[in-house]
């Protein structure tokens, strides 16, 4: 293989995983556009959309193209029960407490998973059948392709939400400024929990697009969640687009690190580019640093 | 959220009696060995309760310092031949520069940018303990690390390294109340509640996190380095996520902003899988639920759940003293 | 900006302006402020007082403007370098310390006026009890100052509403400020307590404190201040005297206009 083509193997499958850690970005943003919590749960929303996949597929024998929309699906609902059960008795505490909750329900969750599912790694069959394209010397996984394709179309839908539709463009309203939003009679509460359902969502779909090329297990959470706010913050916290760019960044700049340097650092990789950010440019790449200082 | 400082200093001579008696009471080295690593774990909590419950600020990758440490210490000692006392210092200070260099960016910008920077750091640190196998051992570790000595004397059997332990996590503790009890400790607790208002106050409230995290982070260094002198053995499944999430689950559960609490949930998160083996799968769910049902409906902990009791059998036991004349006519008159 | 105040630059600021991406919160704001008088700032609602509150004292950076105290630049410090200089405010949405007593809390109020080190308090030197005893000594004086002697040992959060305002201001004052602002220190009092109010802002100037009020309590404002200041939509309308504010026609339109 050329170093050409190697080179354009390792951005392929960069961009492929990326798009999960973009769609995992998404969530992490909307959550924080909306209620300025940085949601800890948000990796195991990602594994769950795999791995509930798996669970309709493998025992409850429901066929792939019915049971990935299933578990999107049920995530939905599990972010929806996080929100109501844990995030809303406690809305205005200090922000210390939120954290700590999200990170215990984060555990719960994993947890949750391990028990149910074990801790085996699972396959899901690719979304279509067929072997892998050539393409300039790289091979391209038919899979790869649903992976772009699907968040594609994410975005179009999430543009044409927060811009088109009544309540996208509510949750905006919250995340701009609560008080506001409330006194002209947007019920905050319930954006709040619109909002955990959208992350919940977009997380699953990135997990579930995955799981057919990297498998899926109960601690694949805590990497991509981490990850996915890494990429969130190359992208600029709080800016949806540069969230899902800043993913299929991270993922290529990864992937590059991992064939080029050393494998058993790959994951090092994503880490060292979130701290280095958070020394020199915590506003990312599309992000602006406001003025409020404290 | 009511703070309990830490008491007097009566409180706590009496606490370093019953430390300092303990052995006597016991029934076989076995239970020493658990309060040794109790100990461990005490000092790690208090130096982690000062950073999350006074200063409020979130560290998800503190095992990565307890690691570091230790095994700093003991590729030093144990490799390459150093006194022991020359290895712990080069941990210490090792780990008080990194704590430094990470805490100085970062604490200025929000608290979830701490956490979720510690998590990271704790994730590189652990994969390097993994992967840099010539010099750590990778996976299965890197034992043959020689025992607590100074100049000459060797720590060898359980009981006086019970004593060097707790001797450390009483001084430790006497120190931490006494920088609570100080025009620091209340600009942290101000930092907590509200970093606004004591910035305006004069309080440079980024100096003071970054001098909180890395004072908490050299707590973690002093417990690694007793750990490897200790074990004689360091691997790097003792310093990764699963403990930092227990390290921060003891401070939730014993209280943030209580030093008290910060020994009362460690020592109880330690003693707890000896005494429930059964739980061993468990435990990361058992900790999840307490981050959660604590946060939610008991935010101060066992210590604001002692306290609780307390005034609730002193007040019990003052309407029983002052007799029915106190509550206009009570029962038995 | 009269004559008078520029002989005697005290606390001046000048062409102060603020945006938050496409709103201009303060557009070329300046102000004079006389040594030891009492200057309140009045506007309606979202005329940017707070926010000229929160750019003096370094919570947020102006995009443009400067201001002085005694000739030295304040604007651009962070707030605990503007606190070193002597300005200390209080705050519409009461900011005390819940998580600590009513004394814990003024205490921290005079955390600029104490000087001991790492040492001292770790190892308890006499230097460490010789200057909490006299914190101590004046945090009880700033109590006394505003009645709240009483209260000293309570959880500063059950405290009622009103004892709340007195003790942002108790804590204020023992940072012994040469300047204090007070954000809407009425706000949410009954008239009692806003006269009571009303006389401990004379007192504290009296002392020799220099004031900054805003405030939407035109009684108390014209009952007490000096001179007075009048913001609307981020620029400044008018300045001067109560008397020649209340005759002032751009003023009364604009709170008219708010109707």
């Amino acid at each position: 293989m050329t170093a050409a083509s190697a080179f354009l193997q390792y951005v392929i499958s960069g961009a492929t995983v990326g798009s999960t850690y973009g769609l995992t970005a998404l969530g992490f943003t909307v959550i924080f556009n909306t209620t300025e919590i940085i949601n800890f749960a948000q990796g195991e929303f990602v594994m769950l959309g795999g791995m509930l996949a798996v669970f309709a597929l493998r025992w409850g024998g429901v066929p792939l193209p019915a049971a990935v929309p299933l578990a999107v699906l049920g995530v939905t609902a599990i972010g929806v029960l996080v929100d109501r059960l844990t995030i809303r008795p406690v809305r205005g505490r200090s922000p210390i407490t939120l954290i700590i909750i999200t990170i215990g329900v984060s555990i719960l969750l994993r947890g949750g998973a391990m028990l149910l599912f074990g801790k085996d790694t699972f396959p899901l069959p690719a979304f279509s059948p067929g072997g892998p394209i050539h393409l300039g010397g790289a091979t391209l996984l038919p899979q790869s392709l649903w992976v772009g394709g699907i968040t594609l179309l994410t975005l179009l839908a999430m543009k044409f939400f927060f811009e088109r539709t009544l309540s996208g463009k509510a949750m905006l309203a919250c995340a701009c400024d609560r008080k506001a939003a409330s006194l002209m009679g947007i019920h905050v509460e319930s954006m709040v929990t619109l909002s955990f359902a959208f992350s919940a969502m977009v997380g699953a779909l990135g997990g579930v697009i995955l799981a057919p090329i990297t498998l899926t297990s109960y601690d694949v959470g805590i990497l991509l969640g981490l990850k996915g706010f890494a990429a969130c913050i190359l992208g600029g916290l709080g800016n949806p687009f540069g969230a899902v760019v800043g993913g299929v960044i991270l993922g290529i700049l990864e992937s590059l690190g991992a064939g080029l340097l050393s494998s058993g650092y790959k994951d090092a990789v994503a880490f060292v580019i979130l701290l280095a950010l958070l020394f020199l440019r915590p506003a990312g790449l599309f992000g602006s640093s406001g003025a409020e200082r404290v | 959220m009511r703070v309990r400082i830490g008491g007097h200093v009566t409180g706590f001579l009496a606490f370093a009696a019953a430390a300092m008696l303990l052995p006597f009471a016991l029934p076989n080295e076995y239970y020493l060995t658990v309060l040794i690593v109790g100990g461990f774990h005490v000092i790690l909590v208090i130096g982690l309760n000062l950073l999350m419950g006074f200063a409020g600020q979130v560290s998800l990758g503190h095992a990565a310092f307890y690691g570091l440490s230790a095994y700093t210490t003991g590729i030093l000692t144990g490799t390459y031949h150093w006194p022991v006392p020359a290895g712990i210092a080069a941990g210490l200070l090792l780990v008080t520069a990194v704590a430094y260099l990470i805490g100085l960016p970062t604490l200025k910008l929000r608290g979830h940018y701490l956490a979720m920077g510690t998590l990271g750091f704790g994730i590189i640190v652990y994969i390097v303990f993994n992967e840099a196998t010539a010099v750590t051992g990778g996976p299965s570790g890197f034992s043959g690390i020689p025992k607590l000595s100074f100049g000459g004397r060797v720590v060898s059997s359980d009981r006086e390294y019970y004593y060097v332990v707790w001797g450390a996590a009483l001084l430790l503790f006497a120190l931490a109340q006494n920088l609570v009890r100080s025009r620091v400790g209340r600009a942290l607790r101000a930092i907590h509640t509200s970093e606004t208002a004591a910035a305006v106050l004069g309080v440079d409230t980024g100096r003071y996190k970054t001098f909180v995290f890395v004072l908490s982070a050299f707590y973690a260094a002093v417990a690694g380095a007793l750990y490897a002198h200790y074990v004689t053995f360091v691997s790097p499944g003792s310093f990764g996520f699963h403990t930092s999430v227990l390290l921060v689950t003891m401070v939730v559960l014993g209280g943030m902003a209580s030093l008290w609490g910060a020994v009362m949930g460690a020592l109880f998160l330690t003693l707890l899988p000896e005494a429930l083996r059964a739980i061993e799968n468990f435990d990361i769910l058992i900790y999840g639920a307490i981050l959660v049902l604590c946060m939610m409906y008991l935010p101060g902990g066992l210590a604001e759940g002692a306290r609780k009791c307390w005034d609730a059998a002193r007040s019990l036991a003052r309407r029983g003293s002052a007799g029915p004349a106190a509550d206009g006519g009570g029962p038995g008159r | 900006m009269t004559g008078q105040a520029h002989r005697d630059p005290f606390f001046h600021g000048d062409g102060i302006t603020l945006r938050f991406g496409g709103l201009t919160a303060l557009s070329g704001v300046g102000f004079h402020v006389r040594r030891n008088s009492l200057q309140a700032i009045i506007g309606p609602n979202g005329a940017g007082k707070t926010s000229l509150f929160n750019v003096i004292t370094g919570i947020y950076r102006m995009d443009d403007g400067e201001v002085h105290l005694e000739g030295k630049r304040i604007s651009g410090l962070p707030p605990h370098g503007v606190a070193r200089h002597g300005i200390v405010r209080t705050f519409q949405n009461l900011e005390i310390f819940t998580n600590m007593t009513v004394l814990e809390n003024v205490l921290t109020g005079g955390h600029l006026l104490v000087k001991y080190g790492l040492a001292d308090f770790f190892f308890r030197t006499p230097r460490f009890f010789r200057e909490e005893r006299d914190l101590r000594e004046r945090a009880v004086t700033a109590l006394d100052f505003v009645g709240l002697s009483s209260h000293r040992n309570l959880p500063a959060g059950q405290l009622p509403f009103g004892s709340q305002r007195l003790l942002e201001i108790a804590r204020a004052l023992s940072a012994e400020p040469r300047i204090l602002l007070l954000d809407e220190p009425a706000a949410g009092l009954n008239m009692k307590e806003t006269t009571a109010l009303g006389d401990l802002i004379r007192r504290i100037v009296e002392r020799g404190i220099t004031v900054v009020m805003v405030e939407h309590d035109m009684d108390l404002v014209m009952r007490i201040s000096e001179r007075i200041l009048v913001l609307n939509y981020g620029e400044v309308i008018a300045s001067g005297t109560p008397a020649e504010i209340q005759r002032d026609p751009a003023v009364v339109a604009a709170y008219l206009g708010e109707e």
